[in-house]
This record gives structure tokens, C-alpha cells and sequence, in this order.
């Protein structure tokens, strides 16, 4: 039930006019959001939209509708959110299509939109002609068809998968200019549904030698990682099924290996083969690329797990605020480690937080949406948030981030996000 | 499929599945109850799918080559994207002077960054040519790898690749990596 707004729930709870989460659950209270570039949204001081409907009685109450479809679409007033697409010049099958995470809402990424990182292009797999084959340091290899793995009993787990590429202008000498998505948009969230790793490698017969699991796609980057063991045991599938239906083809479709908290080149698309070993391959993509090199000239190597981190997913850059109003600060927070804890919201770069309200449900390893009612003046702000995760890991400041890394580790950029707005309602991305 | 093919696995799955549904205690259960549905493969089957190549030269089929066959192999079908002489062009360099890794120069190209040289010979195997991936011939993966070992400066210009030589080549950073969430 909602209480009553009563003037003290007015009162900030910390600099630059964050209100109390608990306004979020009170009545008689609007809170504006900012409007997507170009948004056909309805707000109150926003242009005029020029109405060409008898809004009382529009058209399409006065006519039947379309017919069924085999398979829906979004609607066409939407085909503004699409991801957007950064690929090679003389191979556009390597490159990346980034989640646009400022337009969406909720925790769950539609399966059209989920980020795409392809080394050469998306297999066209007939997954007749498609085998999963277990070997290595086993009893007894094992062949799969696909039709046999659809037969065992399944799990579900309803995850994140973030790229360890994610961010990475973050670690730019300037504060790059581009909406969220085309920038942090390397996450999504799905529920990801299929055939415990465990399971199968039980039934291949696991050598007490065995510690690494290399695993393999059948794309034509024929893309290769190394795996702890340990951890595959412990919560990998073999998934068949994205969000309910089978794997898209840009996802792995016939079958993917979802590793929950691991960075998303673990999450090996395409899956063909997995060989137990004692030691790593020394892929190129966990040598070359995946590892982070560090001031010291050392780099990190094998470093899967995501760190918590948080997204101010609105109002963000490209937005429009309207305003001197009560705006609701939305936004992302995950972490590879289990469950969000906690989200703190910052209006003044930093100086003072205030706890953000978290969405149920917060679950382990997925994305977790949370919310914070925001007094805007009118004069310039910063915003930021922070999340900590269950095990106590406070995502860090970007200089502290960079400070420690340097700037050429490239992966696993996880500092804290700025939204400088200034007086005229412009939201741009800043260091602060 | 017909229900007939499915007979012999469908009780026991459909065991299983009540099993998972009344709650994660159960989970070893019906882990337990799985069918097994993989078919068992040869040694030599195994083989035809066995892609790996370790650190130490397991895996590396026979076979041989030059830098100096290596860099008509690379002009010719690997500049268009890495550039003249591996310096880069719209795909990563390859190639750059020996260097410390330093705050400054940072080159993560094959002779300063990549700790072991197996890695060159099996990714262009499984990769490259990005336009014809497993297009070339064990010698010319050997030839190009010399190539790029030499233009590194890692070995000498005359330097035979092979499944011996190149396993006991040591890159420079060898010993550059701290493993973070593993134990070595
Ligand atoms: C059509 C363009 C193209 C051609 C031709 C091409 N490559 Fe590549 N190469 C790429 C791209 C793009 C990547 C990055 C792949 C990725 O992102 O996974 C790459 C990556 C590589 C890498 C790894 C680089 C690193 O730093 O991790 C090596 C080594 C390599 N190529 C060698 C070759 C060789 C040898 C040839 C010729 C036989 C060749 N390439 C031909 C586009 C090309």
C-alpha cells in the first residue's frame, strides 16, 4: 500500500537534492524522468507533439486491427532502439553491437537486443550437423547430438553476461561522448536455460588430473578459451534456450556455455568441444587479448570474474532533462561475485550519497534495477552511483581505478559513472 | 523424431524432471537420473576434432617453414589488414621493436606482449587468414610464423619453424602474466 506524501518526505537526504528511497513508495508524488534524444514521449514542459488523432476516439478504435502474427515485432514507434554496431572496416564480421541499455527498462534484455562480440561473423549452424564433443582427460569421450542434450534435465539461471571489453573508453584520457549503451552496453541480462556442465562431464569420467576445461566454438574464428574446472562444476550449463525460446544464432544458437560471473568471452558461443586438461591452452584470447597489463609491466592474467558495478541508465547522456523537477534516477547494477548489497546515489560528484532503492528481485549475477527519487534545482549536478555487492567489494572511483591499473589494461573497466548536467539540462558524460 | 527412438530415455527423464521441480535439494537427485546420451568416441575420431596446441609443442603437426617464404605468404594475404611489415593497419600490429612493456609503450604486438610462440602458429591456424580461415598448409602456418617470430626479432632471419623449433622458442614476456583468479 502507498502512504501519503507529507512535506518532510521533501527533505534531501543528501547534497544536490536526493530525496529518501522511500518516497518511491508513497502516493500524490509524479516524478519526471529525463526523455530519451527525439522521444515522442508526452511531458508536460516538453514541445507540443503535433496531433493529427481525435485523441477521444482515435483511428484504430474505429477499425479492426492487424492480423495475428507468426512471431511478434516491437512496435514501429520504436525502431529507434536498436543496437548499435562497431565493426572492422575490412572484416564487418569482427566487431561488436552494444546493448541500448538507456532505452530499456526493467532487468531482463529482449533477445534482439542482447550485445554481440563475433571474432568472424555469426555461424548459420543446422544444428542436425552440430555435435558437442568431451574429451581430454576423461574416462570415456563423448559425442552429443543436439536433439539428445534437449533430452536431459534442464537448469535455469537468470544472469548477466558483460564482456571484459565492456567500458573500455573508460579508460580514455577524455570522458567520451555517446549514449549509454554505445559505451557501457557490452552487458546484458537473459534467463539462460539448459544441461548442467556437471552432468555431462560426469558421464565422460573426470580424471583427478584434470583442472582446466578448454572450450571451443564452431564459428569461423573457431574461438578458444581455458576454464578453471572447479567452477564449471559448480554452476555451468550447456544452454539451449535464451529467454524461453532457443538460443539466437548471434548467441551460440545451437548451444552456448554459460558460466554464471565469468566475462563474456568465457561464455563460449557455438560450443563444439570441451577438452579436460591439467594446464591452459595460452589461447590467443587469454594471452594477446583478455589480459590487462598493468604500470608494473606485468599483466593480469585469467581474470573472469565481473566486478560489481552500476549504471546510471537515466537520466544519462543524450537525454533531455525538463526541468527544475522531482526526477526518478534509474539505473543497472550487477556484480559476478552474487548479489548486489546495495546502491548509493551521489547529485554532487561524489561529496555525499544516499542509498538508492533496489528493484525486486535482486538475485545473484544478474542485473539488479535500482531507483532514487532526485530534487533537481536547476543548477549544474553530478551524478553518480556506486554499488557494493553481498561480498563487500565497493565499486571504485575511476582515479582509483586508474591509479591501480594504469590506462592499457583495456578489460574490465568497472569505475564509477559521472553525469555532468549542467544549467540548461544537458547531460554529458564527465570525470569528476 | 518418433516416440519410438525416445522410449528407452523418456521415463527415466521425465523421473527427473519431478525431481528438479521439488527444490534444489533435490537437484543431485535428478543429476543422477540423467540419461546418458553420449555416444563413445575412438581415439582416432577424437583426433579428426582435436584442435589444441600446448605451450610445450603438443599438438603441432609436422611440417616446416622460413621467414623468408613467410613474408611472400604474409605481403601477399596478410598486409592488406596488419599492414606493411606488421605495423598495423585496420586489424592489430603484429610487429614491433623489442621493448620493455612500460607505462609509455605499451606494444602489446607478438614480440613484446605474447608469452608463448605455440599461440602464433595455432591462431592463425584456426583463424587466419580472417577471409579463408584454415585456408593454409602446415608449412605456410610455420612460414608465417617465422616470419613474424623474425620481424620481432625473437629469431633469427634464417630461423626453421617447426614443430620442434618453435616449441622451444622463449618469448621475451614468457614471464609476464599473474594469474588473478587462478593458482598456478
Ligand atoms: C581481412 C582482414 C585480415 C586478414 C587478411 C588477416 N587478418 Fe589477422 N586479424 C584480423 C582481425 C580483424 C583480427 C582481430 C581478430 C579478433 O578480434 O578476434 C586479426 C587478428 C590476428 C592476430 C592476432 C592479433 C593480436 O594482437 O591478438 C594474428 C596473429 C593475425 N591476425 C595474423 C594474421 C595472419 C598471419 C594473416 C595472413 C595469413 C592474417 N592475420 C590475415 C584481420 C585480418
Amino acid at each position: 500500500m502507498t502512504a501519503k506524501l507529507d512535506p518532510e518526505d521533501l527533505q534531501p537526504v543528501a547534497g544536490g537534492g536526493l530525496l529518501h528511497r522511500r518516497l518511491l513508495l508513497k502516493s500524490g508524488l509524479v516524478l519526471a524522468t529525463a526523455a530519451a534524444a527525439g522521444s515522442t514521449h508526452a511531458a508536460s514542459d516538453a514541445p507540443a507533439q503535433k496531433i493529427t488523432e481525435d485523441l477521444a476516439s482515435p483511428s484504430w478504435m474505429r477499425t479492426p486491427g492487424q492480423p495475428f502474427t507468426t512471431y511478434g515485432k516491437p512496435s514501429k514507434y520504436e525502431a529507434r532502439v536498436i543496437r548499435s554496431i562497431g565493426a572492422n572496416r575490412d572484416l564487418p564480421s569482427n566487431g561488436v553491437s552494444w546493448t541500448p541499455l538507456e532505452s530499456l527498462e526493467g532487468i531482463i534484455t529482449p533477445s534482439g537486443l542482447h550485445f554481440e562480440r563475433h571474432h568472424n561473423g555469426v555461424p548459420e549452424i543446422d544444428p542436425a550437423q552440430h555435435r558437442l564433443v568431451i574429451h581430454g582427460l576423461v574416462k570415456q569421450p563423448l559425442m552429443f547430438t543436439v536433439d539428445s542434450l534437449l533430452r536431459y534435465p534442464m537448469q535455469s539461471h537468470l544472469i548477466f553476461i558483460e564482456c571484459g571489453g565492456n567500458s573500455n573508453a573508460g579508460w580514455h584520457e577524455e570522458p567520451i561522448q555517446r549514449p549509454l549503451g554505445s559505451f557501457h552496453g557490452l552487458v546484458s541480462c537473459s534467463e539462460w536455460t539448459g544441461v548442467p556442465l556437471a552432468v555431462l562431464l560426469d558421464q565422460a569420467g573426470i580424471d583427478p588430473k584434470a583442472t582446466w576445461v578448454i572450450a571451443e566454438g564452431a564459428d569461423a574464428a573457431v574461438m578458444n578459451v581455458s576454464l578453471p574446472l572447479a567452477k564449471l562444476m559448480d554452476d555451468a550449463i550447456v544452454a539451449l534456450y535464451q529467454n524461453g525460446e532457443r538460443i539466437r544464432p548471434e548467441n551460440g544458437y545451437p548451444l552456448r556455455l554459460v558460466i554464471p560471473g565469468f566475462e563474456g568471452v568465457t561464455n563460449v558461443k557455438w560450443l563444439r568441444r570441451l577438452q579436460l586438461t591439467s594446464e591452459p591452452v595460452m589461447a590467443r584470447n587469454e594471452t594477446s587479448k583478455y589480459t590487462e597489463l598493468l604500470p608494473s609491466g606485468k599483466a593480469r592474467q585469467f581474470t573472469f570474474t565481473i566486478e560489481a558495478k552500476s549504471l546510471i541508465t537515466s537520466p544519462s547522456a543524450f537525454q533531455k532533462m525538463f526541468g527544475a523537477n522531482i526526477y526518478e534516477i534509474r539505473g543497472l547494477a550487477w556484480s559476478g561475485r552474487g548479489k548486489v548489497a546495495k546502491v548509493e546515489v551521489s547529485a554532487d560528484g561524489g561529496k555525499s550519497w544516499a542509498e538508492a532503492a533496489l528493484q525486486e528481485p535482486v538475485l545473484s549475477r544478474c542485473f539488479t534495477r535500482f531507483r532514487m527519487p532526485w530534487s533537481w534545482d536547476g543548477s549544474p549536478a553530478i551524478l553518480k552511483s556506486r554499488a557494493t555487492d553481498e561480498t563487500g567489494y565497493v565499486q571504485p572511483e575511476r582515479d582509483v581505478l586508474v591509479k591501480e591499473r594504469g590506462r592499457n589494461g583495456y578489460f574490465h573497466y568497472n569505475g564509477i559513472l559521472a553525469w555532468g548536467i549542467d544549467e540548461d539540462g544537458v547531460i554529458s558524460h564527465v570525470y569528476a | 523424431m518418433s516416440m519410438r527412438d525416445r522410449g528407452p530415455f523418456f521415463t527415466a527423464l521425465a523421473a527427473a524432471a519431478v525431481v528438479v521441480a521439488v527444490g534444489a535439494g533435490a537437484q543431485a537427485a535428478g543429476e543422477r537420473k540423467a540419461p546418458h546420451l553420449g555416444t563413445p568416441m575412438s581415439a582416432e575420431e577424437v583426433a579428426k576434432w582435436d584442435l589444441t596446441i600446448f605451450p610445450d609443442g603438443r599438438g603441432l603437426p609436422p611440417g616446416k617453414g622460413t621467414a623468408k617464404e613467410g613474408r611472400v605468404i604474409y605481403e601477399n594475404q596478410c598486409a592488406h589488414c596488419h599492414g606493411d611489415d606488421g605495423r598495423g593497419a585496420t586489424a592489430e600490429e603484429l610487429v614491433a621493436d623489442p621493448q620493455p612493456l612500460t607505462e609509455e609503450a605499451a606494444s602489446k604486438a607478438i614480440g613484446p606482449y605474447w608469452p608463448y610462440a605455440t599461440t602464433i602458429f595455432d591462431f592463425i591456424r584456426r583463424s587466419m587468414p580472417a577471409g579463408a580461415p584454415g585456408s593454409l598448409s602446415a608449412d605456410e602456418i610455420y612460414a608465417v610464423t617465422a616470419y613474424l617470430l623474425a620481424a620481432n626479432k625473437v629469431i633469427g632471419d634464417t630461423d626453421e619453424m617447426n614443430a620442434k623449433t618453435l616449441a622451444a622458442v622463449k618469448m621475451p614476456n614468457r614471464d609476464g602474466f599473474e594469474w588473478i583468479d587462478v593458482k598456478k
